[in-house]
């Protein structure tokens, strides 16, 4: 009895290491089958999370019957992914491609793990922006595939016409009678900078300042008056009650769904909720006069530095995941604009909504995907989240700007 | 705490055999020849051994087998360490006592003592942003990253040619010319090619490899860069799909021999330090470095920083505050509930005792969240149906949302304490109650005296467990606070429930807001462990005092 007792334990314990090196080495072996194929047929391995599984497979099913290349495709847990990719390429275990998003690129180049890509003449049939956010330094290191931003979501029973400024869109929201003029999602003490950025660029404040190509430098333009303003806003915002801190995303979209506000500001994912209303998508009003421009997140391919298979990767992703079908099929699972020009005019035309998404985010500008980011995010919203929550507008904006300078420079 | 309960099991496991021998020969002779048995007499038992063992080493054999062909030598060496001591164990008749401890061994070595053993690893590395990789890796990085297509140059019609074991390229220019070029040999004109649909197919003095060749070699093909004229000006052509070229000029050089690299736009040379990374006489350095071995910096780091010693005293106060506030809390509730419910004359105390359980059932990370939208100033229903509307700030004024940590804590944590209260409390003797009513004790007498004392004997080690515990209780405070509300007199992203292990996250960058270094990480850890460690040890050490009343 004892004996079996103690052989069952020996069992499991020998199933549970096998379990856990074994879950190693199956990852090791599909990259492994990569690394050693350095013949004709070398296989590839491509990262991508759920949502875009068959989409890619299909796209991986016609590359294999023209050239004979085998392409693994592996489901990935999206939030993993950045930081498998990072622990994993150095090792030479990591995939040939991964899906990723825009703003990993400053963290993926500082590391040195990703590869520029040649895009070649395939560049102009992409949507300018996609390609703006991929590119550092001159030169472009991801497929764009998807383009996703915020606007403001109109319940057209509610308000028949789009406001062009905050005040109108109060105004307006006041005169629907509902319990809420307009909801602007924040997050308890950390507040959504993100949610906040079109109003905060309304007022001349970008986060980091823009070279000539689009791209940022890692000067910070928020602080002086323009950014000041923008505190100053918030502070008179949180005071009349426009703006809450408490009123989370969960909260915002119910509160839409219910009809208690004609507007809300938020992005394509949030419109599956809000099933039964007549939409529409216009552009965020401008609070401080210039126009609110939101961030722009692209979703695209990333080439690992180390991939033994760059040739095939390349071919694959600029002939093969770059054509029509491809981005009009992942367009199709993810229910983003497609960065793909022809697919988005394609995908606007049917769906208003979608139009009305890209079009606002035309005007947008890529969420900055410079490491120094990283440093801004942790004062920001919490910042915001304070002046909103009655603290004096101008030298808390001014302590947060002293902080993040500090943050960036250490 | 799992190292000074190891040290006793195994002198405990060891002691009878000692004790064995003085049984006398006699006694000693027939064990042994039963002993002998497991491994030597063909009973029923010996074949199911026989075959779980079979099945242990089969999978074990194939763990080898994958991680041989997946290069992965360092597992390959422990699973075959683990499965030769499994084998020696099991089949032994000398190694009794280890058959009984040595599953916990394996796990104990695989799950505690090698992620110990690699965070101190780490702690005395720089790995983080900027210090991912190798150096090789590096450079290389540096390298692509540097180089930069010459602006308004065309692309051209690339074919990967051989000629013996050299790589070339031939590619066809806008005038229909065939060019061809290798890595040393820059582009010149080559006449008698043969161009078929824009693209050199055939060309004297070479052979033109096939798409399976090419794939054979990519690596060279993608590195490889014919230069297109002698002046190093003018770039070189590369191809990234071994079917078009373009020209590129790389802003950096690297100097194997010297260890340097060159920008060659200002002629700055930069040479490796210390950290990691390429730095040039002025200091400034190249974006990628790469991993190496940085001793006491991130110790010395962790402490040096001005910023974060204000806010580390705060932390470290509340941490405490916090781990003992929540132990004490919860051990008293459920202590209290225990005795209520132990009491023979309450009715319905199993119902009573499922509800109380409850709250153990939720998971800790969910319960967090749910606590923190019932906290939310606004719409909460602590404060929309409790209060009435008030508008009470319990997650984002400081001292009330150190009350709210702790309440949360104490829904979460009391049922467990209820759980081994209840059990301790049953399996107390009822003659020494009695021997103290007897003695003329009166309740809160027998309960002080009496009670209490046998009750910690045995839930003393589970206290001071609870206390490491909650001293890292991460999930928590990440879930419901975030550490806020935020330090206003401090300069870094912590705050009022930040306790060392948020911190840590925190000033680590793992959470995203500040570039990842988890070299510095494990060094907090491993700062944290010692605490931890010390406070249990010493803890562990006075709780025997409990055990002399026995």
């Amino acid at each position: 009895m004892r004996r079996s007792i103690l052989l069952a334990a020996a069992l499991s314990t020998t199933l549970a290491l096998t379990a856990c090196s074994g879950g190693g080495s199956g990852d090791d072996e599909t990259t492994s089958g990569s690394g050693d194929s350095t013949g004709s047929t070398g296989a590839l391995t491509v990262w991508v999370d759920e949502t875009r599984q068959a989409a890619v497979t299909d796209a991986a099913k016609a590359f294999e019957a023209e050239n004979g290349t085998k392409v693994e495709v592996v489901l990935k847990n999206f939030d993993d992914i950045r930081a498998d990719f990072l622990a994993q390429v150095p090792t030479g275990k990591g995939p040939d491609i991964t899906v990723g998003a825009h703003d990993w690129l400053g963290e993926f180049t500082t590391n040195g793990v990703v590869a520029p890509l040649e895009l070649g003449d395939k560049a102009s049939e992409f949507e300018k922006v996609s390609i703006e956010a991929f590119t550092q330094d001159g030169q472009v290191y991801g497929l764009p595939y998807a383009i996703e931003n915020i606007a403001l979501i109109r319940n057209t029973a509610l308000a028949p016409a789009a406001p062009a400024t905050w005040d109108e869109a109060i105004a307006a929201g006041q005169a629907a009678g509902t319990k809420f003029p307009i909801l602007v999602q924040s997050d308890g003490a950390k507040g959504d900078p993100y949610t906040h950025y079109p109003f905060q660029t309304s007022f001349g404040a970008p986060v980091f300042s823009q070279n000539a190509d689009g791209s940022y430098s890692s000067e910070l333009a928020m602080g002086g008056p323009e950014g000041q303003a923008f505190a100053t806003w918030l502070g008179a915002q949180g005071a009349a009650g426009n703006l809450s801190q408490d009123t989370t995303y969960d909260i915002a979209v119910e509160a839409f769904k219910n009809g208690e506000s004609p507007f809300i500001v938020g992005g394509p994912w949030m419109i599956e909720s809000f099933e039964g209303l007549d939409l529409s998508i216009d552009p965020v009003p401008s609070a401080g006069g210039q126009p609110a421009q939101p961030f722009v997140g692209v979703q695209g391919f990333y080439l690992s530095n180390q991939s033994k298979n760059a040739l095939v990767a390349n071919d694959f992703l600029v002939n093969f995941l770059s054509t029509e079908e491809a981005q009009t099929a992942l367009y199709k699972a993810g229910n983003r604009s497609p960065a793909l020009t022809v697919s988005a005019d394609k995908a606007a035309a049917e769906d208003p909504i979608i139009a009305g998404f890209r079009a606002v985010g035309a005007d947008a500008v890529p969420m900055p995907s410079i490491p120094e980011m990283a440093s801004v995010w942790s004062f920001w919203g919490v910042t915001e989240a304070a002046i909103v929550g009655g603290a004096d507008p101008i030298p808390t904006w001014d302590k947060m700007i002293a902080d993040i300078q500090a943050a960036i420079g250490s | 705490m799992s190292a000074p309960q190891i040290t006793p099991t195994d002198s405990e496991v060891g002691a009878p055999e000692d004790s064995g021998p003085p049984q006398g020969p006699r006694a000693q002779r027939p064990r042994r020849d039963r002993d002998g048995s497991h491994a030597r007499n063909y009973s029923p038992g010996f074949f199911v051994k026989l075959a779980l063992m079979a099945v242990i080493d089969a999978l074990g054999v194939y763990v080898v087998w994958s991680a041989w062909s997946a290069e992965s030598y360092g597992i390959l060496a422990a699973m075959l360490a683990m499965l030769v001591a499994a084998n020696w164990v099991y089949f032994s008749k000398r190694a009794l006592p280890l058959k009984y401890i040595l599953p916990g061994l394996l796990f104990l070595l695989a799950y505690q003592i090698f992620v110990v053993a690699y965070t101190g690893y780490i702690a005395f590395t720089n790995y983080g942003t900027g210090h991912n990789t190798t150096k090789d890796q590096a450079v290389e990085a540096l390298l692509v990253q540097n180089e930069r297509r010459v602006e308004g140059s065309e692309s051209a019609p690339l074919t990967v040619l051989v000629d013996g074991d050299e790589l070339a390229f031939a590619i066809v220019t806008p005038d229909g010319d065939v060019e061809v070029g290798t890595a040393e040999q820059p582009l010149t004109v080559v006449d008698g090619a043969e161009v078929v649909g824009g693209r050199a197919a055939e060309v004297p003095g070479y052979d033109v490899l096939e798409r399976g060749q090419v794939l054979e070699r990519q690596e060279e093909v993608t590195n490889l860069r014919v230069p297109v004229s002698d002046d190093p000006e003018d770039g070189s052509i590369r191809t990234p799909d071994a079917m078009t070229g373009y020209v590129y000029t790389s802003t950096l050089e690297w100097d194997a021999a010297s260890d340097t690299m060159t920008d060659t736009t200002t002629g700055t040379v930069y040479t490796p330090n210390d950290d990691g990374q390429f730095e040039a006489e002025d200091g400034s350095t190249l974006a990628v470095g790469w991993r190496v071995a940085v001793g006491f910096d991130n110790f010395v780091t962790a402490f040096s920083d001005g910023r974060y010693a204000q806010p580390f005293v705060k932390i470290l106060a509340w941490t405490f505050v916090f781990a003992i506030g929540s132990v004490a809390t919860t051990f008293l509730l459920g202590l209290f509930l225990a005795i209520t419910f132990n009491d023979v004359r309450m009715r319905g105390r199993k119902i009573y005792r499922v509800l109380m359980i409850l709250p153990y059932a939720i998971p800790g990370f969910l319960a967090a969240l749910l606590w923190s939208g019932l906290l939310n100033t606004r719409f909460g229903f602590i404060n929309e149906v409790i209060f009435g509307g008030a508008e009470i700030p319990w997650l984002t004024d400081p001292v009330l949302a150190k009350l709210s940590v702790l309440f949360v804590n104490l829904w979460l944590g009391f049922p467990y304490m209820f759980l081994i209260c209840t059990g301790a409390l049953q399996s107390l003797p009822s003659d020494v109650m009695e021997a103290a009513k007897i003695d003329g004790a009166g309740r809160w007498r027998t309960w002080r005296s009496v009670t209490l004392p046998l009750l910690l004997i045995s839930t003393a080690p589970l206290l001071i467990s609870s206390f490491a515990f909650n001293f890292n209780n991460f999930t928590l405070i990440y879930m419901l606070t975030g550490g806020g509300p935020r330090f206003a007199d401090a300069s870094v992203p912590l705050g009022h429930t930040d306790i060392l292990i948020s911190m840590v996250y925190q000033i680590s960058g793992v959470d995203g807001s500040a570039p990842k270094n988890f070299g510095l990480a494990s060094a907090l850890s491993i700062v944290i462990f010692v605490i931890v460690g010390t406070i249990s040890a010493l803890a562990f050490r006075s709780t025997r005092k409990f055990e002399e009343i026995n």
